[in-house]
C-alpha cells in the first residue's frame, strides 16, 4: 500500500482555490499514487480488448497504437450516435457550477478537475473541437482543444478518479450525469488499450471462474463448507447450503467479496442462517457466484456478457426467480440494465415470497428481488424469530451505497430491516445519506490500495459524517449493503472515524435470528462474545 | 479574460448598428434583413438540433432516483415525484424540474472548518442560485411574451392583463415594469457570481459570459428605449407587423430612434446565436434521460435498439468443461460426467 499522509497533513494540503493558470494548461500529476496499476497484458488479451502490452502511466511513452487518434475520434462519434445521454450532455451544460462541491473527490482534494463540470469538460472540449462548428472555427475561444496524447493521460487520471456515484447528477438542473460521461470516456480509453488492472482482472476472472476473485468451483465449495462449519460452531445448527443444484425455487446470487473477506463473510453467514430459518428452497451457484459486475466500469458490451450468466444459470437450474444479495453496483446493473441487455427472462416467474405469499410486482420484469425487500417483507409479516438483544449495545448508522440510492431508490427497506434487529439506530446528517449519500470513494473499480490516498481524500465527506454521529450519538457500527463498501469502509473509518466497525445488514440479521434447535448462543458470527456473555470468554 | 473578451464582443455588436444605421443609414438592412435572417437561422438550427437529439436512441433506462422507490411493501412510502414509477409521475417530476428548477433547489454549499484541529465538513442551504436563476428565467419569459403585442393586431386581452400586472407598482410614465428590474438584477447576480466565486470563474468560458452580457445589453437598450428615448412605438409596431406578414414597410419610418435598431440587432444576435450555444438547454432539459424516464425498468421492459444478441455469456458448458474434474472431486453436481 502506498504511504498515506496523516490526517493533519492531508487536510493541510486541501486547497479549494483554483490555480492561476487555465485548466487546459495544467498538466495532470502522473506520479505514482495518482493512478491505479494498468491492466496486465494477459487480462487485456483474454477479454479480447485492443493493444495488450506492458506499460506504466509514469512512462513518457504509453505505447498506444499508431492510429490512436483515429480510434478515439471514431469511437467518440459512434457513441454520440448510440447514446442520447452523451449527445445531450455534451451540448447543454451551462457551467452553473451547482455540481462543483458535490463530488467527494473535489471535497477531499480541491483539485478543480474533480469538479464534475470540469471532469465532463475534459471530454466536452474534445467534442467541441472535433464535432461542432464553433469549436472548429474558434478553437480555444469556444472552449475547444485538440485531442493529444496529454489529453489521453489526463482522461486516464480523472476518469479513474470518478466513482460513477451520480451524486452530481442529482443536483444538476439538467440531470447531466457524470457517471455516463465517465463510462463513455473509459470505453474510449479501452479502444487504445488504456485501462486499469483492478477492473479488468476481476472482469476476466468473472468471465472464466464465475466470480471476480477467481475462486474455482471446488474452492468455492470449500469456502461455503467452512462457513457452514463456523455457523454450526456458533449456533449448534448445521445449515444446508446447496450449490449448483437443479430444481430449487430460488437461485441466490451475491457478490463474491462476501465469500472471501472479513467482514463480508459474516454477511454471507447471515444469508445462510436466514434461508435455513425460513426453510427457503434455494441454491447457490459456483458458475454465477458473482453479483457484482465490473463490466459496468468497463464497457456496455462486457457488462452484458458478464450479466448474462445470471439468467443463463437460472434457466439451466430451472429456478423460478432470482434473489440478489447486498451489493451496490450489482443493483444498478439489475435495475437499469439487466432486462434490457439480457431479458426478457420469460422462463422465470414474478418473485413471490414462499413464506408470506407477497408477489413482488416491482420485480415483475427482471424477476430478481433484493434481499432487503425480501427480508423486510418477512419481518413485516412476523415470520422471523428475532432476539434483538444479541445486537444490544450497538449504536448503528447506515451508509446508503451510491447505486441502490441513486439508480434504484432502495432507501427505506434496509433501514426497516436494521431497525428490526437493533435497539439504537441513528442516521448521519441529511446531506450525506439517502439520495444525497456520499460515496465510499472506492466504487466503480477504484477500491485498490495503490491509490489509497485518493480514496481517503474522497472518503472525507463520508468519514466526517460518520465521525459526527460517532461523537454525538456514540455510533460504533456502520451498516451497509454493498460488498465494495465492506472492503472500502473499514480503512476509511479507521482513518476518519477510528473505532467504528463495518457490518453488512444481514450479518446483524443472522446474529439476531433464533434458530430452531440452536444451542445457547454465546458468540456472534465474528466469534466475539455476545452482550452479557463476556465473562465466558475466559 | 473570458469575461473581457465577451464584453468586447458585446460592445462591437452595439457599434455595428450604431454606425450601420446612424452613419450609413442602412435602416432596411438592420430593420428587416438582419432579423429575418436571424429568425430563419434560429428556426432551422433549433429544429435541427432537437431532431438530432431526439433521433439518438436511449439504450438504457438511467433515471437518477432521488427518493424511495416504489415497491409492493405498503409500509415503505414511495417518493412519487422524485423517484417516479409511472409516466404520470414522471410528468410531474419534469414539470417541477422545468418550472420550479427542482434539482437546483437542492443546492447546498460545502465548507470545511477546523475545530480543535479536527475537520468539520458542513453543508449549507444555498438557494441563491436557484432563486436568481428562477427570477431570471421568469422575467425573461414574461418580457418575451409582453413583446408579442408588437406582433399581434388587435392585441388580445391577455396581454393587456399581463402588462397591468407587470406594471403593478404604478411608478412613472411610461409605467415601470417589474420584470425590467428583475431581469437586470438577476443577470447582474449571475454575472457577479461567475466573476466572484473562484471555482465558478475557473470553469467560465466566453460562452458563459457572452450570453449574459448580451442579454444585459438587450435589457439595457430596451429600458433606454422605453423610459428615456420614448421611441415611436406605433412606427415600430408597423415595422414589425410588416415583417411578420412578409410585407415589410418601405421606407422604414424615419421617426424610429436608433436605439431601436441597436436593440433589434442585439436580439437578432441572440436568436442567431441560440441554437449553437449552451442556451439550447431550453430544449435539452426535456430530453435528459436521467430526468424524463420513470424508474420502472424492473417491471416494464425497456428496449435498446442496438442491443447485440451475439454477445453471450461464457456458457455453463464451457465452464464445466474447464473445471469438470475438480468439480466431481469436490462432489459438485455436473451436467456431463467425465
Amino acid at each position: 500500500m502506498a504511504k498515506v499522509p496523516n490526517q493533519a497533513d492531508l487536510l493541510q494540503s486541501m486547497n479549494y482555490t483554483p490555480p492561476a493558470k487555465g485548466w487546459m494548461d495544467v498538466p495532470p500529476n502522473l506520479a505514482p499514487g495518482n493512478w491505479a496499476y494498468p491492466a496486465k497484458a494477459e487480462k487485456v488479451e483474454y477479454l479480447g480488448f485492443p493493444n495488450p502490452r506492458q506499460w506504466s502511466p509514469a512512462d513518457e511513452d504509453w505505447k498506444l497504437p499508431p492510429d490512436w487518434w483515429q480510434r478515439i475520434h471514431e469511437g467518440f462519434k459512434e457513441r454520440l450516435g448510440k447514446y442520447r445521454s452523451l449527445q445531450v450532455f455534451m451540448d447543454i451544460c451551462v457551467r452553473c457550477g451547482a455540481c462543483a462541491d458535490k463530488c467527494h473527490f473535489f471535497i477531499g482534494s480541491g483539485d478543480p478537475k474533480n469538479m464534475p463540470v470540469l471532469r465532463a469538460e475534459l471530454l466536452r472540449s474534445i467534442y467541441r473541437n472535433d464535432f461542432t462548428m464553433a469549436g472548429k472555427i474558434l478553437g480555444r475561444l469556444a472552449g475547444a482543444r485538440p485531442l493529444t496524447l496529454d489529453v489521453i493521460k489526463e482522461w486516464f487520471i480523472y476518469f479513474y478518479q470518478c466513482t460513477e456515484c451520480r451524486r452530481c447528477s442529482l443536483f444538476c438542473p439538467y440531470g447531466i450525469d457524470t457517471a455516463e460521461v465517465t463510462m463513455m470516456a473509459r470505453e474510449l480509453l479501452h479502444l487504445v488499450g488504456v485501462g486499469i488492472n483492478w477492473i479488468l482482472e476481476p472482469a476476466s476472472n468473472c468471465n472464466r471462474t464465475g466470480n471476480h476473485l477467481g475462486i474455482q468451483p471446488h474452492a468455492f465449495k470449500d469456502i461455503v463448507d467452512f462457513m457452514v462449519d463456523d455457523i454450526e460452531e456458533i449456533t449448534g445448527v448445521r445449515v444446508n447450503a446447496p450449490l449448483n443444484e437443479k430444481g430449487h425455487e430460488v437461485l441466490f446470487i451475491t457478490p463474491s467479496g462476501d465469500a472471501f473477506a472479513d467482514p463480508g463473510i459474516y454477511t454471507f453467514m447471515g444469508y445462510l442462517l436466514l434461508f435455513h430459518h425460513i426453510g427457503l428452497d434455494y441454491t447457490l451457484s459456483t458458475y454465477a457466484s458473482e453479483g457484482g459486475n465490473f463490466g459496468l466500469f468497463t464497457s456496455a458490451d462486457l457488462m452484458k456478457k458478464i450479466n448474462g450468466k445470471m439468467y443463463h444459470e437460472a434457466k439451466r437450474l430451472g429456478s423460478k426467480w432470482i434473489l440478489g444479495g447486498e451489493c451496490g453496483h450489482m443493483w444498478r446493473v439489475i435495475n437499469q440494465y439487466m432486462d434490457t441487455m439480457n431479458g426478457p427472462a420469460d422462463f422465470l416467474s414474478v418473485p413471490t415470497s414462499p413464506i408470506t405469499g407477497t408477489v413482488f410486482k416491482n420485480a415483475a420484469q427482471t424477476k430478481m428481488l433484493h434481499i432487503c425487500e425480501f427480508t423486510a417483507d418477512l419481518m413485516k409479516h412476523g415470520k422471523l424469530n428475532i432476539d434483538k438483544s444479541r445486537n444490544a449495545g450497538k449504536v448503528v448508522t447506515f451508509h446508503d451505497s451510491c447505486n441502490p440510492a441513486r439508480a434504484m431508490g432502495l432507501l427505506d427497506e434496509p433501514r426497516y430491516v436494521i431497525k428490526n434487529v437493533v435497539d439504537t439506530y441513528v442516521d448521519m446528517p441529511a446531506q450525506t445519506i439517502r439520495e444525497q449519500t456520499f460515496c465510499c470513494a472506492g466504487g466503480s473499480g477504484l477500491n485498490t490500495d495503490e491509490i489509497m490516498e485518493i480514496r481517503l481524500r474522497g472518503g472525507l465527506p463520508r468519514g466526517n459524517a460518520l465521525k459526527y454521529v460517532q461523537d454525538r450519538y456514540g455510533v460504533d457500527t456502520l451498516a451497509c449493503i454493498c460488498a465494495i463498501d465492506r472492503a472500502t469502509l473499514p480503512p476509511l473509518a479507521d482513518y476518519w472515524a477510528p473505532g467504528v466497525s463495518v457490518t453488512g445488514v444481514h450479518e446483524m440479521v443472522g446474529n439476531a435470528l433464533i434458530m430452531e434447535g440452536e444451542g445457547e448462543r454465546t458468540m456472534n458470527l465474528r466469534q466475539e462474545p455476545l452482550p452479557g456473555m463476556e465473562e465466558e470468554e475466559v | 479574460m473570458n469575461a473581457i473578451y465577451s464584453l468586447v464582443f458585446v460592445f462591437a455588436l452595439v457599434l455595428i448598428p450604431l454606425f450601420g444605421v446612424g452613419a450609413a443609414q442602412q435602416t432596411y438592412f438592420f430593420g428587416v434583413c438582419v432579423p429575418w435572417t436571424a429568425f430563419l437561422i434560429f428556426l432551422v438550427f433549433f429544429t435541427a438540433k432537437i431532431i438530432k437529439w431526439a433521433s439518438r436512441p436511449v439504450p438504457f433506462s438511467i433515471p437518477t432516483t432521488a427518493g424511495q422507490q416504489w415497491s409492493n411493501l405498503d409500509f415503505i412510502v414511495h417518493d412519487k415525484y422524485d423517484n417516479p414509477a409511472t409516466t404520470g409521475q414522471t410528468w410531474i417530476r419534469m414539470i417541477l424540474e422545468v418550472f420550479a428548477f427542482r434539482s437546483l433547489f437542492r443546492n447546498t454549499s460545502m465548507r470545511v472548518a477546523m475545530k480543535d484541529g479536527k475537520p468539520i465538513v458542513g453543508y449549507f442551504s444555498a438557494k441563491w442560485l436557484w432563486l436568481f436563476a428562477l427570477m431570471f428565467h421568469y422575467a425573461f419569459f414574461t418580457i418575451a411574451v409582453r413583446h408579442l403585442r408588437l406582433f399581434l393586431n388587435p392585441v388580445p386581452k391577455v396581454f393587456e392583463i399581463l402588462e397591468t400586472l407587470d406594471g403593478l407598482l404604478q411608478i412613472g410614465i411610461p409605467r415601470l415594469y417589474l420584470t425590467d428590474m428583475v431581469i437586470v438584477a438577476a443577470v447582474m447576480f449571475l454575472l457577479l457570481r461567475r466573476v466572484a466565486v473562484p471555482t465558478v470563474r475557473y470553469i467560465s468560458q466566453v460562452a458563459d459570459y457572452f450570453p449574459l452580457l448580451l442579454i444585459l445589453a438587450i435589457a439595457a437598450s430596451g429600458i433606454y428605449m422605453r423610459y428615456y428615448a420614448k421611441v415611436d412605438v406605433v412606427a415600430i409596431k408597423q415595422l414589425i407587423l410588416g415583417m411578420v406578414t412578409l410585407h415589410p414597410v418601405k421606407p422604414i419610418p424615419a421617426t424610429i430612434d436608433i436605439s431601436f435598431f441597436i436593440h433589434l440587432f442585439l436580439v437578432s444576435t441572440l436568436i442567431f446565436y441560440f441554437p449553437f450555444s449552451k442556451l439550447m438547454h431550453l430544449g435539452g432539459v426535456f430530453l435528459s434521460p436521467t430526468r424524463n424516464m420513470p424508474n420502472d425498468s424492473r417491471f416494464v421492459r425497456h428496449v435498446n435498439p442496438w442491443n447485440d444478441p451475439n454477445i453471450k455469456p461464457h456458457s455453463y458448458a464451457a465452464y464445466e468443461d474447464d473445471f469438470r474434474t475438480p468439480m466431481i472431486a469436490a462432489g459438485l453436481p455436473v451436467d456431463k460426467e467425465a
